[in-house]
């Protein structure tokens, strides 16, 4: 696609966890608003729209980014994942999704998804942080509720827990 | 926060981003990384008719180490550089700088061209490239010129940069043997632009030394062979050079004591580290 | 007087269960109001805001934005007024309060019109095509200032900026500072702040012409006192207003009472439109204009005994609510009123209490909601008490503490606090807190030359607001004229359905806080059932639910108000339950008992019935219950009886419930930066009894978190001239976890005598006791009497930083001030003589060679112009309009301009003195200027437009030197600040 006009709709196609899914999108609508409005995933929320908050951090090509600061087009023939791929199954959770709640690392929830899209990815790359490496790269997402106590317990769980899984294969 | 309307445009080669950097001029944007372009679209601040992605340009993307100096293309990303092997080796100076640049979520995607090419004065790339005399690779249809980073930051976020011009890469001295660099900054929260951001290149007792976050532009000076009394006096001419101001977060005199002490700070260690 | 608190048997309260709210919320399947789906047909609004802190609108071009597709209307003050009322003020002054700006704008980010389209992104387009003429107005953002006589005054109808003013006397308090041995006094500034929750406002509202009534979903918190103020403005009886709530909303600590005059607004919207309209506000939006914490002026007496005993308290309180009273304000000021002693035992108590405006935005509710003002005052007054008199700041403390076994305590301004040991909390903390070890580290830390303090806090915090306190504003006579006000209804409903399941309603409006699970656990505990047979409902509908204007989530209610009346319902049913079981058993229902999901007689469990056949029975079989045993769905309306009115002496039992909190921290300062680290930080809670641990814990650590921001790194920051500069969150700034440590929390349990389950509130206590508890540990390093917040490094590097070497003899004396003030000055040889010169800057033509980028400069008058000017500066290009007048002309040797740019990135004003004197080759033209910039975006914008402004200033005068055919100095301005040979 080389040059998509300003005031038309396109075809914008890509893998949304693991599923080909395709949309329409000017070439000036927000990932953030294509996701949510176009495709109703809102899993993904919008808490700045200046790439500040980390509330709407999704995985594009296998790397942590702020939907927000991404077009619609941009994302074009790329692999994506959102919060509403990382369970297993419906009804289950992952690892580290069980241990925010057994951390009560959510309050009112709205951050959590950016925050577990970014852990998912750097605990999958650090397996075995310290907690200050942890908190550093935290640093990249506001929570208003929790004052980060129990996400960092919580992620220090979850990644002990996924390091046990690992070592028992 | 929406932006308003522009074609996108995305160039699979070089000629596809100069020819459209030709037809748009100064009414288009290069979207990289798009760390801080998206926020200024999203905010109005910046209205092109046209969006050039250039992520798709399979000859921006290496990082050449081939020569006498290293490459970075526009489209390698911030943490690309930090994670390349020979980072250490070949740029100590950016090894320590990276890490202070944005978060992990915003290395990411952010590119180390398009931070220079944003030329924010608190920002850490441009400083280092300052403080390294790299040079930054400018191409259009009309040709290729290489600019010297002392040269390329002329104002606050404002650069040598023709409008018909893509920054196709920056070339960045190796490390010298025998030298030792240093990085140094404060921002108010871990991530956030510097107040007061320092970079020491000491090479035998040669000082050279540049600040980023106080002028309009990153600064760099250099000190030649000075140390004890004569180091503490140049530090204070260059921070009273730097016609530093007040702001929110800091004061004009803060930032003045910053560049003195943290200054000298940065340039012990790279002293210490000399290889 | 104690009376027993019934603790039910079974064992959920108390236990940190799982949230029931988590499952949906870590898989993206929250349902956030902009999650939820719209009907087809829905519009969306976006919203012009003021870009000037004062001036007078006149006039308004919407013509452009309406003719644009997609829009469907523009709505001006004018339509509001039209299809509006007033929102109603809460003090008695002749003043209005809009949604919206009509005729004048008050502060920056005043809505100003509202655009209405088929998106957001079309609603935004349209935006930029309205045109808004506006003369400015002098600006005043300083609340002491705002007293001056001189002040510009906001609103005409007060004649002063004053809106109200009450004076307080409790015991004798001219007496006791006659007689004490020493006065101790402190004067301290408290800042603007918020705790910015992460989902901003969200609204869609709907009008019904045919009922002529409205519907509005929007993630409001209540208090539904707000509802009445919001109908009224809209114009129809309550029962056609009808406010729904999402079942999650992205928390709130308050700020979301602040939505409401938006609702009125977008209803309006709805109604001119008749279609529904959904607005949610942007960040930008939200930080600069949603809603803050009021700042505060205080200076706060004490006479106090040569032991340390504080015998009375003078206060004189100047409360800044900004450019309208929004209702409740000012509450902010009155939360506190009967908690003005905080933990000590004070009987005397003078109290002068002001409300100003200014213009910035309104206040409103925010956690802490006047307990950081006031605290801060009094706590950092008990630390300089320990300085000024050389005691020991712990026995300063433990010698006004109110003393063991005193409880209920009346305080002097009428509080009743209700239960506690303070003490024995206080003596505990230090023990197990180990702040032995605490002094031990800041004796090491300074031997050692480092620059180490310690701080402590004794906070009492109230909870359960008494809706009566917002009237101690008035007099005597006028609440006596306008009958009283008090109690706090809270309510709560359980249900049970044809299959024995029991639900649970209530009007607590959770933003995050776990209410479902915490009913779940009370309801469970109750009828001997599991938390997961419970179904909790909390979204509210103010059209089919139980609710007062109590309802809502504030003044940390929930667990001790609606948590108690979701005990008392469900005691409610379980009593009729309790009766049909004991028919059916064969024995007296006071023998029934309900555990493990079944109803049995005491001591023989085999005679027993199933829990859910049981519930089931009044909807299949009636006929079977005597209908007073009727149990389908109990309702409980809870307003405790210690919820009086104000006396006519002015006492009031502020709150209902009054948790005790000791903080003790030790922090490092660096000696280079300035920068705070908090080294140890224990906080110790008497919150009454506590039903879950873990939200307990997430309560403090949030509140921690908070109340580091507010001391450390937030503030809502305003210039001189009203500009707003902390609106990106790159600019107001959020504590991340690299930034907040994790206290040590401790706690005692003194169960609350006054609430059904002797719970009391938890979560503003640590945004009270926090901020001060890091200044006292901050002055305490720095050996400071007088310290504001925020404790920037900037700040706190003043007082470490010894002088400064001197400034090299060219450089321009430095500029202060948080705004950003551009000042300088140069010269230039011109071959004209003056005359001409003159000539030329009198002259439109000139005007339009000169200024850079001016394309159309329009004479008004001799001396006033008007130009559109087209700029690029770095990345950002933009159109501006510039508004230039000449004055103090002295033909032909000196002119002042003064100008008014406004664009893209926003406004810069300024004045420039040029002089011309007649030399040999000509005229020397030396000018000097000031500028005041404003940015939009104050991050990038500000910057930019710092920018801008050199570019304009250089390239004006260097045109002005270029057309009269001279070369500027070479050792000029330009030299100077550009460096470069500019």
């Amino acid at each position: 696609m080389p040059r998509l006009s300003a005031d038309q709709r396109h075809i914008v196609r890509f893998t949304l966890n693991g599923r080909a899914i395709e949309g329409q999108a000017e070439p000036r609508m927000l990932l953030t608003d294509f996701l949510r409005h176009e495709l109703g995933f809102t899993g993904t929320h919008v808490g700045c729209e200046h790439g500040v908050c980390g509330a709407c951090t999704i995985e594009i090509n296998g790397v942590p980014a702020r939907a927000c600061l991404t077009l619609a087009v941009q994302a074009d023939g790329a692999n994506i994942r959102t919060v509403e791929g990382l369970a297993p199954a419906q009804g289950q959770l992952s690892v580290l999704q069980e241990a925010f709640r057994r951390h009560h690392a959510l309050q009112c929830g709205f951050c959590t998804a950016g925050i577990l899209m970014s852990l998912d990815n750097y605990l999958r790359k650090e397996p075995d942080p310290s907690e200050n490496d942890l908190r550093e790269f935290l640093s990249g997402h506001i929570c208003r509720c929790t004052g980060y106590v129990p996400i960092v317990a919580a992620a220090m769980d979850a990644a002990r827990r996924l390091r046990e899984a690992s070592s028992d294969v | 926060m929406k932006p308003a309307r522009f074609d996108y445009i995305r160039a699979v080669d070089v000629a596809e981003a100069h020819a459209a950097l030709a037809e748009f001029g100064n009414d288009a944007r290069v979207l990289a990384g798009g760390q801080t372009l998206m926020p200024m679209l999203s905010m109005r601040l910046v209205r092109p008719k046209a969006v050039i992605d250039i992520m798709h340009v399979p000859t921006l993307r290496g990082i050449d180490a081939g020569g006498s100096d290293i490459r970075v293309g526009a489209g390698v990303r911030q943490a690309e550089l930090l994670a390349w092997p020979a980072l250490g080796e070949a740029l100590p100076l950016l090894k320590a700088a990276l890490p202070w640049v944005g978060h992990a979520q915003t290395r990411s995607r952010g590119t180390v061209c398009g931070s220079v090419a944003h030329a924010d004065p608190s920002a850490e790339i441009p400083l280092c490239l300052l403080a390294l005399d790299a040079s930054i690779e400018l191409s259009s249809r009309r040709g290729r010129r290489r600019v010297k980073a002392a040269d390329f930051f002329t104002g606050m976020m404002t650069t040598a940069r023709a409008e018909n011009e893509l920054i196709e890469a920056v070339h960045i001295p190796k490390m010298q043997q025998g030298a030792g660099y240093a990085f140094r900054e404060f921002g108010r929260r871990h991530g956030d632009f510097a107040i007061v951001a320092c970079a020491a290149i000491v090479t035998g007792t040669n000082v050279r030394f540049a600040v980023g976050g106080v002028a309009d532009t990153p600064a760099l000076r250099d000190f030649g062979a000075v140390d004890g009394t004569a180091l503490a006096d140049a530090l204070d001419a260059f921070a009273w050079d730097l016609d530093a101001r007040d702001d929110l977060h800091a004061t004009a005199r803060y930032r003045r004591e910053l560049v003195r002490q943290m200054g000298r700070a940065v340039i012990e260690e790279a002293r210490r580290c000399r290889g | 007087m104690s009376k027993a608190v019934s603790v039910p048997s079974a064992q959920w309260c108390g236990q940190s269960v799982e949230r029931v709210e988590d499952a949906a919320l870590l898989t993206g399947r929250g349902r956030f109001i902009d999650d939820l789906g719209v009907k087809a047909g829905t519009l969306h609004a976006a919203i012009l805001r003021s870009p000037h802190a004062h001036a007078r609108i006149a006039a308004i071009r919407v013509q452009a934005a309406r003719m644009l597709p997609g829009v469907a209307a523009v709505l001006t003050g004018a339509e509001v007024t039209e299809l509006s009322a007033s929102l109603v003020v809460g003090v008695k002054a002749p003043i209005e309060c809009w949604p919206i700006a009509v005729d004048r704008v008050r502060y920056v980010g005043e809505p100003v019109a509202v655009v209405v389209a088929s998106s957001r992104y079309v609603a935004e387009d349209a935006l930029d095509l309205i045109e808004v003429d506006y003369e400015t107005l002098p600006v005043v953002v300083d609340p002491v200032a705002a007293l001056d006589p001189t002040a510009p005054v906001l609103h005409e109808g007060l004649k002063s900026n004053l809106a109200s003013e009450r004076l307080f006397r409790y015991g004798d308090p001219e007496k006791a500072f006659a007689e004490a041995a020493h006065r101790v006094s402190v004067t301290i500034r408290y800042p603007r702040n918020s705790c910015t929750p992460m989902e901003t406002y969200g609204i869609v509202a709907e009008y019904d012409a045919a009922e002529d009534a409205y519907d509005v979903l929007a993630n409001f918190m209540g208090p539904f006192s707000l509802h009445a103020v919001m109908a009224r403005a809209l114009k129809v009886p309550g029962n056609r207003f009808r406010l729904r709530t999402p079942p999650d909303s992205g928390g709130s600590f308050g700020v979301k009472q602040g939505v409401f005059p938006y609702i009125v607004l977008m209803g309006v919207a709805a109604r001119a439109t008749g279609r529904p309209v959904k607005w949610i506000e942007d960040r930008l939006e939200h930080l600069t204009a949603s809603v803050s914490a009021t700042n505060r002026v205080t200076t706060l007496d004490a006479a106090v005994d040569a032991d340390g005993c504080v015998r009375a308290l003078a206060w004189d309180q100047i409360e800044d609510v900004g450019a309208h009273i929004r209702a409740p304000e000012p509450a902010t000021l009155y939360r506190m009123h009967g908690n003005l002693t905080g933990a000590y035992d004070i009987r005397h108590v003078s109290v002068r209490n002001r409300v100003v405006l200014t213009n910035k935005t309104p206040t409103g509710l925010n956690r802490g909601f006047g307990g950081p003002q006031v605290y801060y005052a009094l706590e950092r007054l008990m630390q300089r008490i320990a300085v000024e008199l050389k005691l020991d700041p712990v026995e300063v403390i433990r010698r006004n503490l109110i003393p063991s076994g005193s409880f209920p305590y009346r305080t002097a301004t009428g509080a009743l606090l209700d239960s506690g040991d303070y003490v024995h909390a206080f003596e505990t903390a230090l023990r197990d807190g180990g702040f032995a070890e605490l002094r031990e580290r800041r004796t090491k830390a300074r031997a050692e030359g480092r620059i180490y303090g310690i701080g402590l806090t004794a906070v009492v915090e109230p909870s359960v607001s008494n809706m009566g306190y917002i009237t101690t504003v008035l007099s005597p006579e006028e609440r006596r004229k306008a009958g009283p006000k008090n109690g706090a209804q809270a309510t709560a409903t359980v249900t049970l359905d044809p299959l024995g399941g029991v639900s649970v309603h209530v009007a607590s409006v959770p933003q995050g806080q776990g209410h479902r699970t915490v009913l779940a656990q009370i309801v469970a505990d109750e009828l001997g059932l599991k938390p997961s047979d419970i179904r909790v409902v909390a979204e509210l509908d103010t059209a089919r639910d139980a609710w007062s204007i109590a309802s809502g989530n504030y003044s940390s209610r929930f667990a001790a108000a609606t948590g108690g009346a979701a005990k008392l319902a469900a005691e409610k049913i379980k009593a009729k339950l309790a009766r049909m079981a004991a028919s059916q058993l064969n024995v007296a229902a006071d023998e029934i008992e309900f555990s493990g999901g079944r109803v049995c007689a005491r001591g023989n469990p085999d005679n027993a019935i199933p829990f859910a056949r049981l519930a089931a029975t009044s909807h299949w079989s009636p006929g079977l219950v005597p209908e007073e045993n009727q149990a389908l769905r109990e309702t409980v309306f809870w307003s405790p009886p210690e919820l009086t009115p104000p006396t006519k002496d002015d006492e009031i039992n502020s709150s209902l419930c009054h948790g005790f909190i000791f903080d003790f921290c030790g922090v490092e300062i660096d000696p280079v930066i300035g920068a705070v680290r908090i080294d140890k930080y224990i906080t110790m809670h008497d919150c009454g009894r506590i039903l879950h641990p873990g939200m307990v814990a997430g309560q403090v650590t949030g509140g921690f978190a908070h109340a580091v921001g507010a001391a450390l790194y937030e503030e809502y920051a305003y210039a001189e001239d009203g500009s707003f500069l902390t609106g990106t969150f790159a600019d107001y700034l959020v504590p991340t976890a690299m930034e907040v440590p994790e206290p040590v929390i401790l706690h005692v349990e003194t169960p609350s005598p006054f609430t059904p389950l002797g719970t009391k509130g938890v979560g503003e206590g640590n945004c009270m006791s926090t901020p001060v508890c890091i200044a006292n540990a901050v002055a305490d390093a720095l050996g400071i009497a007088s310290i504001d917040l925020p404790l920037t490094p900037a700040k706190i590097a003043g007082h470490i930083h010894g002088a400064e070497s001197a400034p090299p003899p060219t450089r321009p004396a430095p500029v202060g001030g948080k705004g950003r003030t551009l000042r300088g000055a140069g010269e230039a040889q011109v071959n004209v003589p003056p005359e001409t010169v003159w000539r030329m800057l009198l002259d439109p033509k000139t005007l339009e060679a000169i200024i850079p980028g001016a394309h159309g400069v329009t004479k008004i008058s001799d001396t006033h112009f008007r130009a559109e000017v087209t700029l690029s500066v770095g990345p950002v290009t933009g159109r501006y309009k510039a508004d230039i007048k000449l004055s103090d002309l002295h033909e032909p040797r000196a002119v002042t301009l003064t100008g008014v740019v406004t664009g893209a990135l926003g406004n810069a004003r300024g004045a420039g003195r040029v002089r011309l004197t007649a030399i040999e080759t000509g005229t020397k033209v030396v000018y000097d200027y000031d500028a005041e910039i404003g940015g939009k975006v104050a991050s990038i914008g500000g910057r930019l437009l710092d920018g801008a402004a050199k570019v304009v200033i250089k390239q004006f005068f260097a045109a002005l030197v270029r057309q009269t055919g001279g070369k500027a100095e070479k050792r000029g301005f330009f030299g100077r600040l550009f460096g470069k040979g500019a």
